[in-house]
């Protein structure tokens, strides 16, 4: 019988920037087993936006996600307009494009972003440097279109907070310009690099059958073979009024989720030029007053995948519950077979091909206020840390 | 056949309300103890994607709205499904059907304390193993 040892990777992980803890069982090199350990991102988002009022809650649910932060608002906003009768029939035209321009905008930081990441996670940093030193102008025409290179507050329900000004659509198209250049160079790099191909192809194969059994999303589903993509299945904001396509992939390893990403980068591109040339003129809010009780869901796709909110309204102010479903809730799930099988060397681009977003998934977590449980403040921590520093200092001195 | 039809004839008398709130969106009532062959219809028969769950406390008891969706159509149907009584909640599990529901039902589970029967791993997801027993977050008691 082989030797079954537990390699834990976290929850301070060496390479991604978030929380989470992984244990794999591994028999020799290959990985046989793995447990997937989460909760160390908990906020309690779902049960802070049922003690704020509708408009707070798009702040609220926009600190859901740093990455994905236009997703999470655009799909609350959504659910409060399925409410109010649907996104088309209430937002003006304007806001529509608006929308979209922001959402696809994000996408393409996003995945620069991932890009840059799964190239430094299989050592090869100067896809890293690259990637990220395009994402960069990205950042900056977010900061000179919304104020901000994060968070951008634009979605409000009925419309969005602030127009794009005119002055700012040259802007948007010169770092297109210079975006879409780079996008091809990676595509390139990507496709001919036999040190890229060497390494991810043909590992953390997910099949089309564990795709829908695990009801996995966005890139990690296309790369599967998967065709769905919300912009395309239920079009929000301008998706339908403008050309593109879903890009598809077939052989569901990580090699097939980095060209596809690559590719959706590029239609992006193209959506963005197109809804430049067709904003209209007009209005940019509906100026919402009331939400009657009733049922919302909403659904948009972010760059990990479709993003679900649901809300319950029972005409007050405020939402009686907020379920908020990220795609990385099942993508990350999705690990527990796209890991087993593989050898260790490459669980670490398995587990992040899914690009997968802690804080998103944890979105939520509780204040208790019960009496008779003790609730650690700040100041707690410093002082059981400071006790815990001098109980070691003293074992020091004794030994 | 129009796949509202087909969900019609399969599930038959065990759709105890259907509502059609919007083009895309339909919710429809079954009673808790049909949950496991609905879903097993919906997602097996009818090839529905698993979305999530919503599970929220009531008045007198749980609900839980299942969200499917049919991905060409982009139309959403949500099964709801009441639990009466919130002492000792439980329902089937659907994770034994497709394992998009293991971590949800595990999330509800330990929010709101509804019990999934035939869960293959109900253990913690997103509390600390340590959390105390019955005290679930989501409920209003928690609430002051």
């Amino acid at each position: 019988m082989s030797h079954r040892v537990i390699v834990p990777i976290g929850p301070y992980h060496p390479l991604q920037d978030e929380p989470e803890f992984f244990q794999l069982y591994v028999e020799g090199e290959r990985v046989v087993d793995i447990d997937i350990h989460i909760g160390y991102n908990h906020r309690g988002i779902e049960k802070l936006a049922e003690l704020n009022h509708y408009d707070q809650v798009a702040y609220l649910v926009e600190r859901i996600c740093g990455i994905c932060s236009s997703s999470h608002p655009y799909a609350y906003v959504l659910a409060v307009e399925d409410i109010l009768g649907g996104e088309k029939n209430i937002v003006p035209e304007r806001a529509l494009y608006i929308r979209t321009i922001v959402d696809e905008l994000q996408r393409i930081h996003s995945h620069l972003l991932w890009l840059g990441l799964a190239g430094h996670f299989i050592g090869y940093n100067t896809v890293w440097m690259w990637a990220w030193r395009y994402r960069e102008p990205v950042l900056d025409c977010f900061e000179i279109m919304t104020g901000n290179r994060n968070n951008y507050a634009m979605f409000k329900v009925g419309g969005v907070r602030r127009d794009i000004k005119d002055e700012d659509i040259p802007v948007l198209k010169k770092t297109l310009d210079e975006v879409a250049p780079a996008l091809e160079m990676f595509r390139g790099a990507v496709m001919d690099d036999p040190v890229i191909q060497a390494r991810l192809k043909g590992i953390g194969i997910l099949t089309k059958q564990q795709s829908i059994d695990w009801g996995v999303l966005g890139p990690t589903a296309r790369a599967s073979g998967l065709n769905i993509d919300v912009r395309k299945d239920e079009p929000y904001g301008a998706c339908d009024r403008i050309k593109w396509n879903v890009i598809v992939e077939n052989a569901g390893d990580v090699f097939a989720k980095t060209v596809l990403r690559v590719l959706e980068m590029q239609e992006s591109v193209s959506m963005i030029r197109q809804c430049i040339d067709k904003i209209p003129k007009g209005p940019v809010d509906a100026d919402v007053k009331d939400i009657p009780p009733g049922d919302g869901l909403g659904r948009v796709e972010a760059p990990r995948g479709e993003c679900l909110h649901y809300i319950l309204s029972d005409g007050t102010n405020r939402p009686v519950r907020h379920k908020i479903r990220a795609p990385s809730f099942m993508n990350v799930a999705s690990n527990k077979v796209a890991c087993v099988g593989g050898t260790i060397s490459d669980a670490a681009i398995t587990l992040a091909a899914v690009d997968p977003c802690y804080c998103c998934t944890e979105r939520l977590a509780v204040i208790n206020k019960s009496d008779n449980k003790k609730i650690m403040s700040g100041w707690d921590l410093i002082k059981l840390s400071q006790e815990k520093t001098n109980k070691i200092k003293e074992e020091l001195k004794s030994a | 056949m129009d796949i509202r039809e087909r969900i019609k004839e399969g599930l038959g008398k065990k759709i105890l309300e259907w509502k059609e709130h919007s083009a895309r969106r339909i919710y429809f009532t079954v009673d808790s103890k049909d949950i496991v062959n609905t879903a097993e219809f919906l997602f097996k028969k009818l090839g529905l994607r698993f979305a999530t769950a919503s599970g929220m406390e009531t008045l007198s008891g749980f609900e839980i709205l299942y969200h499917f969706t049919l991905d060409k159509t982009g139309e959403y149907f949500t099964a709801r499904i009441f639990i009466k009584g919130k002492e000792n909640p439980e329902v089937d599990s659907l994770a034994c059907l497709f394992p998009a529901a293991e971590w949800i039902e595990r999330e509800m589970w330990e929010l709101l304390g509804i019990r999934f029967l035939g869960h293959p791993n109900l253990k913690h997801l997103i509390l600390t193993e340590e959390w105390p027993e019955g005290d679930y977050p989501l409920r209003h008691k928690n609430e002051s």
